[in-house]
């Protein structure tokens, strides 16, 4: 995979755009980037438009990570996109719901480049 | 194994708190968001200085097994240089990001600190963040409450963090 369409789903706009900068800065050629600033604004965005790759903030206003993820994984033509979850919500608890709802991955606030280009490389398969 | 490290893993109903760790606790859970988010590294302050406003304040609630609020407070200057330093920005660019970024913050250190608490940070919940600016308001501590402060240099100007907590 050459080119990458992510969707970075944060209630926080500064978030987003070092979670962006950090993708960039793993290797990732971004053809294009989407921002939601919660679950259900990313279900939105997804209705029209094509993304590889999801990251997504659990502590959000609206609709929350995990249910995003839940109803994400009920969609068909969603459910093959990896979903990295890159949260300050680390508790062993919600890694184990977050995966077991279908997240791919777990990423801990604070990150350092280098933690997001080891968890979300494997999971585009690179 | 002390018997801080075993009321962490296993903390029973009704326990008391052991704050003395709690404080080198917080201090680290500051220092390591400076440090991996800003690549700025944080020194102790000792007293804040009388002339300086601290006009933004950002709270993050906690709730569950261990319950107060989080709060950090800095100058408008000091939230800008912190949003500069997290975006890789000019900080006269970065005016609209500074609230978000010390939302973001205070969000940061509250997670990093209940995660340090093994057995207590997995039953703990955090709110979304809240921004106050000004100074002009009044806070009243929780009945039976805890108040752990810390004073940090960030870039010449002071950062308080202050976590109130009770049992």
């Amino acid at each position: 995979m050459s080119q990458v369409r992510a969707l970075i789903v944060d209630d926080s706009s500064v978030m987003r755009k070092i979670v962006e900068r950090s993708l960039r800065q793993a290797g990732l050629e971004l053809s294009s980037v989407i921002e939601a600033g919660n679950g259900a604004e990313a279900l939105g965005l997804l209705d029209t438009n094509v993304v590889d790759l999801i990251l997504s903030d659990i502590n959000m206003p609206v609709m929350d990570g995990l249910e995003f993820v839940r109803q994400v994984q009920t969609v068909e033509k969603l459910r093959h996109i990896p979903v990295v979850m890159i949260t300050t919500e680390g508790s062993e608890s919600n890694v184990v719901q977050a995966l077991s709802l279908g997240a791919k991955g777990y990423i801990r606030k604070p990150f350092t480049p280098d933690q997001v280009k080891e968890h979300v490389l494997p999971v585009l398969g690179l | 194994m002390t018997m801080t490290q075993s009321f962490f893993e296993n903390p029973q109903p009704g326990a008391v708190f052991d704050r003395e760790s709690w404080t080198p606790m917080l201090e680290l859970s500051t220092r390591e968001v400076f440090q991996i988010m800003l690549g700025s590294s944080l020194h102790h302050l000792a007293a804040r200085p009388e002339a300086c406003r601290m006009e933004f304040t950002a709270l993050v609630g906690l709730a569950g097994s261990l319950c107060g609020v989080l709060s950090i407070r800095c100058s408008n200057y000091s939230a800008r240089v912190m949003a500069s330093k997290m975006l890789g920005l000019p900080a006269d660019q970065v005016d609209s990001d500074s609230l978000d970024a010390l939302g973001e913050i205070a969000n940061m250190i509250a997670g990093n600190f209940k995660g340090k608490l093994s057995g207590i940070g997995n039953h703990c919940m955090l709110s979304v963040p809240t921004i106050i600016v000004g100074t002009d308001y009044e806070t009243r501590s929780i009945a039976d409450g805890h108040t752990i402060d810390t004073l940090f240099d960030f870039e010449s100007l002071p950062l308080s963090v202050t976590l109130e907590y009770h049992e």
